[in-house]
């Protein structure tokens, strides 16, 4: 069974972000940059099914700048076989992106596409869905846990009720929720190793894909800071507070 | 001008959330219809008829979409909204499974997680886990979005005069099977729903000792929330999570216990009313946003104000 994890280079997620003074975007400059902590946890899950001997070859794909090579070879790292880049410099909205991995995915026809359940920066959580939709796939998103039997996937998906199970028939979309699993450290040797793994970089127009933007970034702001209240006491004293002052006891 | 709202339910109850999506149509201006979508549902979209607001409601009664499975859901909100301006439906589990492939079908972008609506085409949401507010102007002609339902008031019910229509849908998709949904009834209100909330995180240090927060929710008819880290430690389930992957809650009060106040945390949970933070740690990042805050042992504090909150009601 072939496998294809979509990875996306994110903003760490110990990085406070800063908003820029002239309200175009966040700071980047000097940032660290990690791979998306739910797409490395969607690689962890692909390399296990690698050792279980259910995945043949597990192929990384990422969209981005040329520094985005830096995201698959830490999925090089994990255990991946080999990585794609699709290198542009243009904003990449979930749409473009998945239009971009459906071309990949007619290219490399895999039996199983994992991907994190949303990005970290601009937590969109649409992508795996949009793909899903695009190839006619079944889905099953938000997981936190997938056992493969027969050509088929039982999910368990982390739902607002609790939980749900599925069953779905391969070819499939998955996304990946916190709870899957932890991922590993990528040991040394295994880094160095992944520096010889094969990289391919594609282009935009390599693929025949021209992305048009379906919106324009007016603005983007601090949200509206909280300050700090006041120290209470003791339980009485914050009783009080709540039923004297705040009124909502 | 015309919006779809996707309401979410269980085939027995509709959730509060779509009178908060009608109040957010409300903003855009032009007809509200209200789209009922399950198996066994006409009861639902009899009372949803009540709804302040709404010119039609929409039952689509299928068997295919008895479990709101998210390839059939797709497909039945394209066909049915298709020739509307905007389509929504809430940022919750329920929404978020569906919607982004009904934009994808559609060849629109979704815009998630809407927190205000500045005009006809522009609308604010958080990025960055709420640490920045993005403003932005959207020029696709058909607006697929995701509500966040806590950022808009409610509407009433009672005195709506919603006309039922049924609508029906086909299905080619090839999809998933539902095989099973634990249920899990509490009796207490709903997280995203509930007036007071009462959180606890690692300071409880176990799952027998987190139970201590019920009799406290108890007095307060509070719903009970979780930080991450109470939830990846096994103390309750993945549906008690508050913050930027789980439940984003916006309570009257909101007391968290135990919780240092992770960013994450704080993205679900930072828009409540009043906020209360009960923590032994001073320098815990949760104090920075508390409007009252109690530095001590929970294990000390929590009976104490259980008894306090009893003697206050007589």
């Amino acid at each position: 069974m072939k496998v294809l994890i979509a990875v996306k280079r994110v903003v760490d997620y110990n990085v406070k972000v800063r908003v820029k003074p002239d309200h175009t975007g966040v700071d980047l400059v000097n940032v660290k940059m990690s791979i998306n902590p739910f797409d490395e946890i969607a690689v962890e899950e692909g390399v296990r099914l690698l050792e279980s001997g259910q995945a043949k070859e597990l192929i990384a794909v990422s969209i981005g700048p040329l520094q985005a090579q830096e995201t698959l070879r830490s999925a090089l790292a994990l255990g991946v076989n080999r990585g794609i880049l699709v290198q542009t410099d243009e904003t990449v909205e979930p749409l473009h992106v998945a239009k971009i991995l459906k071309v990949l995915v007619e290219r490399e026809k895999p039996d199983l596409i994992l991907l994190g359940k949303q990005a970290i920066d601009d937590d969109c959580n649409q992508t795996g869905q949009m793909l899903g939709a695009l190839l006619g796939w079944p889905q099953g998103t938000f997981i936190s846990k997938l056992v493969l039997q027969n050509s088929e996937a039982i999910v368990t998906r982390e739902v607002d009720g609790g939980h749900e199970t599925l069953k779905i028939s391969l070819p499939a979309v998955i996304t990946t929720d916190l709870r899957l699993n932890v991922p590993r450290y990528p040991k040394l040797p295994n880094i160095m190793k992944a520096k010889q793994k094969p990289l391919e970089i594609l282009s935009l127009e390599t693929l025949g894909i021209v992305l048009s933007p379906h919106h324009k970034i007016l603005k983007v702001a601090e949200p509206q800071t909280r300050k700090a209240g006041i120290k209470v006491k003791d339980v009485a004293d914050l009783v009080h507070h709540l039923h004297e002052e705040a009124r909502i006891l | 001008m015309t919006v779809l709202i996707v309401g979410e339910h269980d085939n027995t109850i509709l959730t509060p959330s779509s009178l908060h999506m009608v109040s957010t149509a409300q903003k855009l201006g032009g007809d509200i219809d209200l789209l009922i979508a399950g198996e066994g549902c006409l009861q639902i979209a009899q009372k949803a008829c009540k709804i302040e607001g709404l010119r039609k409601v929409l039952l689509l009664d299928k068997p295919e979409l008895g479990h709101h499975g998210a390839e059939s859901m797709g497909e039945a909100v394209v066909q049915i909204g298709k020739s509307y301006d905007y389509i929504m439906a809430p940022a919750t589990t329920f929404g978020k499974n569906f919607l982004p492939r009904v934009a994808a079908l559609l060849d629109v972008a979704q815009i998630s997680d809407v927190i205000g609506i500045e005009s006809k085409d522009t609308f604010v949401r958080p990025i960055y886990a709420g640490n920045a507010i993005v403003t932005l102007q959207s020029n696709d002609a058909l607006k697929v979005m995701t509500v966040r339902p806590t950022a808009f008031s409610a509407v009433s019910v009672g005195s709506g005069t919603a006309t039922l229509e049924y609508v029906s849908a086909s299905f080619t998709a090839r999809s998933s099977i539902f095989m099973d949904r634990s249920a899990v009834k509490s009796g207490r209100p709903e997280l995203t729903a509930a007036r007071v909330v009462v959180s606890g995180g690692r300071g409880f240090q176990n799952a027998e000792k987190f139970k201590m927060i019920e009799v406290l929710a108890d007095q307060l008819d509070a719903a009970i929330g979780a930080s991450r880290a109470a939830v990846d430690a096994g103390y309750v389930s993945n549906d008690y999570q508050v913050g930027q992957t789980g439940k984003i809650v916006a309570p009257e009060l909101y007391i968290a216990i135990g919780i240092s106040g992770a960013i994450q945390h704080l993205a679900g949970m930072k828009d409540s009313k009043v906020i209360v933070a009960i923590n032994k740690d001073p320098d815990a990042p949760i104090f920075q946003i508390a409007d009252y805050s109690l530095v001590g042992d929970l294990f000390d504090i929590i009976p104490q104000l259980i008894q306090s909150l009893q003697d206050l009601k007589t």
